[in-house]
């Protein structure tokens, strides 16, 4: 009996009936509906016979392009989430006042707003960024594909393995209830004694395994796979943000994953890194995973910078104004983003010598930002702009960023940031920058780059609509925060008493509102525009008269991206080849050699959410068989020497042919 | 807008915009195996971090002075930097393509390796025997979460070690096991040079203090 009990704990662990919501209704109606859609997606899938595409062409597929469409897919799948948590807790603030205990209780709206944060973050800006750089990387250098094809497929499939435990969590066991830094000493296993901490741990430790190495995979391709002729300060914007970014990601993401793991090890082990007790110190953890999570921030806004600066240099059909200025500016902000992490804790009480400095630093990055934001204006200064999607969003962004930047060197000095500390101020300041800057930009590059990811344009007025909808439902959602925040209301509280206040959340849910009509039409944008492709259809590569290389290719390019390796002698590339006449080349094609689609990552990614799983809720077996599993298939996978195949060049001359006839008929 | 670009190439001389031969951008897996380093080394900065602030934290625990046995620390040391000294011997084989030599320097390198966790789990033991496990102070936590990381890397280094002389074995010294032997000569040496810090920051400035 005693070894059945055993036996049964070593398998299970802590995993029982009880950790299945049967008693909660809003999360049963959402598992049902979420089970329900699962089922229609696989039965379609299975009807139409699509599995063995699926798997040939995009699960194990390690194109680069590929990969960054999935990224991209499962950023938006995992926006439709996070917002709706957003919702969620706009609607119970809006209803929440003296009697009215509104729909969620405390234990759930903490689960909500952790759950919003942590979704956004990692699992919504990470992916959409990570995948834009993907997919346009190689494209604007010249080259084939990444540095590491096989890792990028890996890199994938363990950030989209961390986003499937952070969905478990929803129907299995519950989400961490200490928000999205999960600091100690509430997240400690003293008082956050259940599974929601530990999904939080080890969904971020999956997915950020996939963030490192997609991080290094992209140093490594820009560093050494640029096209001959393509000096740094030859490379286009976006891709410079991009290495900037990579490096922030290269340097911060271990810091992450070092803090992660002292605090499973004080949940797990009982060691005493972050406790109240036997020299514990939890304010070692609150500067760690700040400077890993300031960087985080720059991480995701350089990238939007410089989707915002290839943008608007198309747009206006001009070379971007202050290109040097803008390359010096990405780097000082990436350097000083490492200088500022104590400015989320002014209240730490560390001094007024210390938060003094901090305050400084903080105060300088604006000026880099300031010198971009007048390089894209100057752009725009006597320029022939044409407001199309893309620039509609950029200057969406430069109205609200440069708002939100402002409310960030308010909150820089430390006195005022003792008042608005944690209040509804900070949350409408750090929104204001993450939505007018990291999601427009995202926005902006998915209507940007779209025609080159599958040859034909978004649609036009479905794209208006969700435009405006989201840029005025954003100034309804957040201005209402700023000016509670200015009152004093403190963030994360999900029942307020003063009725003066209800008017303000009423506001904010009408903005959110909004918002969910501007995420409704940018699917309905989705849809049409799929429906219209032939007459959205772009046959020239270049629908935007466009200045780098990623437009002198096909659209959608074909695998090998390029026939021949081009040369790069001026920044805007292929403005300078439309401008000297370049003919493209019609015969000599020469074999191309690619890396070959692979399962191996897949299958190790997949094997370490198990692990994961199984160690969340101590089922120590499952978890030693997951993780020896994990190993051999590493292992195995060292064993495959043979990686590589050839197209041979009558399969160019063959491709590249139906292009010649495609632009021949168009013209 | 491109309708220029479909037009026929027309003249001999070698075009302008792009290359007629295929282009071999340089191999980048050794810069993206030192970038992985380079990540590796902030894990254990941090860790050194934690050990700087919480390492004299003893809450009325045994301290590093009344734990650390110094004489076999420092046979463990001379085992790990003995080990570096034997991989750079692998190394020249390599280079000179002589498999065999290289096989047996491997091997000799794997069991120094494997002899200083030996010792470091010894030396774990005892400590959690007497009482002074990693849950009795946050010095004893940042100290077995230190040397533990490290030594964790040490075996990940010997299952790699052995995988390689497999594949040596098996598929000789090709390009590809070339490089995989050269990353993991970094690795191996990076491992040493953590070791060194810890050494000195936690053994020998423990016993000082």
């Amino acid at each position: 009996m005693l070894n059945h009990t055993s036996l049964t704990t070593l398998l299970l662990g802590r995993l029982t009936w009880d950790a299945l919501p049967l008693h909660e209704p809003i999360i049963l109606y959402t598992f049902v509906g979420v089970a329900a859609g699962g089922i229609a997606i696989f039965g379609a899938i299975t009807y139409h016979r699509l599995w063995g595409i699926l798997w040939r062409d995009w699960i194990t597929s390690i194109d680069h392009k590929r990969i960054g469409i999935m990224y991209i897919i499962l950023g938006l799948i995992m926006l439709l989430r996070g917002f709706s948590d957003a919702l969620m807790m706009r609607a119970q603030q809006a209803v929440a006042f003296g009697d009215s205990a509104g729909f969620l209780p405390p234990h759930h709206y903490d689960q909500v707003f952790t759950a919003h944060g942590v979704i956004m973050i990692f699992f919504v800006a990470m992916p959409l960024v990570t995948g834009l750089m993907n997919f346009v990387v190689p494209l604007q250098i010249g080259a084939r594909d990444v540095a590491f094809p096989f890792l990028n497929n890996f890199s994938f499939w363990m950030t989209a393995c961390g986003a499937v435990l952070v969905m478990m969590s929803l129907f299995v066991g519950e989400f961490a209830r200490t928000g999205w830094l999960a600091l100690p000493p509430l997240s400690g296993i003293k008082f956050s004694p259940d599974v929601g901490v530990d999904y939080y741990i080890w969904s971020l430790q999956i997915a950020g395994v996939g963030t490192l190495l997609s991080g290094i995979n992209l140093i490594a391709t820009i560093v050494k796979m640029r096209a001959p002729g393509m000096t740094l300060m030859k490379m286009p914007i976006f891709t410079w943000t991009a290495l900037c970014t990579n490096v922030l990601i290269v340097a911060a993401f271990p810091v992450l994953t070092a803090v992660l793991a002292l605090l499973s090890l004080d949940r797990y082990v009982g060691t005493n890194f972050f406790t109240n007790e036997l020299g514990g110190n939890a304010m070692m953890y609150v500067n760690l995973i700040w400077i890993w999570g300031h960087p985080e921030v720059y991480i995701l806004i350089l990238p939007a910078f410089g989707v915002f600066s290839e943008i608007v240099s198309t747009f206006c059909g001009k070379r971007l104004f202050g290109y040097a200025s803008m390359v010096y500016a990405t780097v000082v902000i990436t350097i000083l983003s490492y200088l500022v992490w104590l400015h989320h804790f002014f209240t730490m009480g560390s001094g007024a010598s210390v938060n003094s400095f901090f305050g400084i630093t903080t105060m300088i990055i604006s000026i880099p930002t300031g010198a971009k934001i007048f390089n894209w204006l100057f752009t725009m200064y006597r320029g022939r702009i044409r407001f199309e999607l893309p620039m509609l969003w950029t200057m969406g962004f430069m109205f609200t960023f440069t708002i939100g930047g402002m409310t960030g060197v308010l909150l820089a000095v430390p006195p005022a940031d003792f008042a608005l500390h944690n209040s509804l101020f900070l949350v409408a300041h750090f929104h204001n920058v993450i939505i007018g800057g990291v999601l427009f930009g995202m926005l902006a590059g998915i209507n940007y780059w779209f025609p080159k990811a599958f040859g034909f344009k978004l649609d036009a007025f479905w794209g208006k609509c969700s435009f405006w909808l989201w840029l005025s439902g954003f100034w309804f959602a957040f201005m209402p925060l700023y000016v509670l925040g200015l009152m004093g209301v403190t963030r994360r509280l999900s029942h307020f008493d003063d009725p003066s206040l209800q008017i303000w959340f009423e506001i904010a849910a009408f903005g959110a509102a909004l918002i969910f009509l501007g995420i409704l039409c940018f699917i309905i944008q989705l849809v049409v525009s799929f429906l219209h492709r032939e007459e959205l259809r772009d046959v020239t590569g270049d629908p935007w008269d466009g200045r780098t290389l990623e437009w002198s290719t096909a659209s959608p390019p074909p695998v090998y991206n390029f026939a021949f390796t081009p040369i790069v002698h001026d920044n805007d590339t292929w403005a300078d080849m439309k401008k000297n006449h370049y003919a493209r080349p019609q015969a000599g094609f020469i074999p191309i050699h690619l890396p070959k689609n692979t399962a191996a990552g897949f299958v190790i990614a997949t094997l370490s959410a198990i692990c994961g799983f199984a160690v969340i809720w101590h089922m120590w077996l499952p978890a030693a068989a997951a993780f020896a599993a994990m190993l051999v298939a590493v292992i195995v996978h060292t064993f495959n020497y043979d990686r590589d195949t050839h197209l041979s060049a009558d399969e160019v001359r063959k491709i590249e042919g139906s292009r010649t006839a495609l632009l021949a008929g168009h013209v | 807008m491109s309708s220029e670009s479909a037009s026929p190439a027309d003249g001999a001389e070698a075009p302008r915009y792009y290359s007629l031969h295929e282009h071999h951008p340089e191999n980048g897996t050794l810069l993206g195996f030192w970038l992985y380093l380079m990540s590796d080394c902030l894990v254990f900065a941090c860790l050194f971090a934690v050990y700087a602030v919480l390492g004299r934290n003893y809450a009325g625990g045994p301290t590093g002075r009344e734990l650390f046995d110094l004489p076999v620390v420092a046979v463990n040391t001379s085992l790990l930097l003995l080990s570096s000294i034997t991989y750079g011997f692998v190394m020249l084989h390599v280079q000179a393509k002589r498999l065999v030599p290289a096989l047996v320097w491997l091997g000799i390198t794997g069991l120094l390796g494997a002899g200083f966790i030996y010792l470091e789990m010894r030396e774990f033991a005892h400590f959690i025997g007497n009482g002074a496990g990693p849950q009795r102070s946050a010095f004893l936590s940042a100290f077995f979460t230190l040397v533990g990381t490290h030594g964790l890397h040490v075996t990940f280094g010997i299952i790699w070690l052995v995988t390689l002389m497999v594949q040596l074995v098996t598929h000789g010294l090709t390009p590809a096991n070339e490089r995989r032997l050269m990353c993991l000569s970094m690795f191996w040496h990076f491992l040493d040079v953590v070791w060194i810090g810890v050494f000195t920051v936690v053994y020998l400035m423990g016993v000082l203090t």
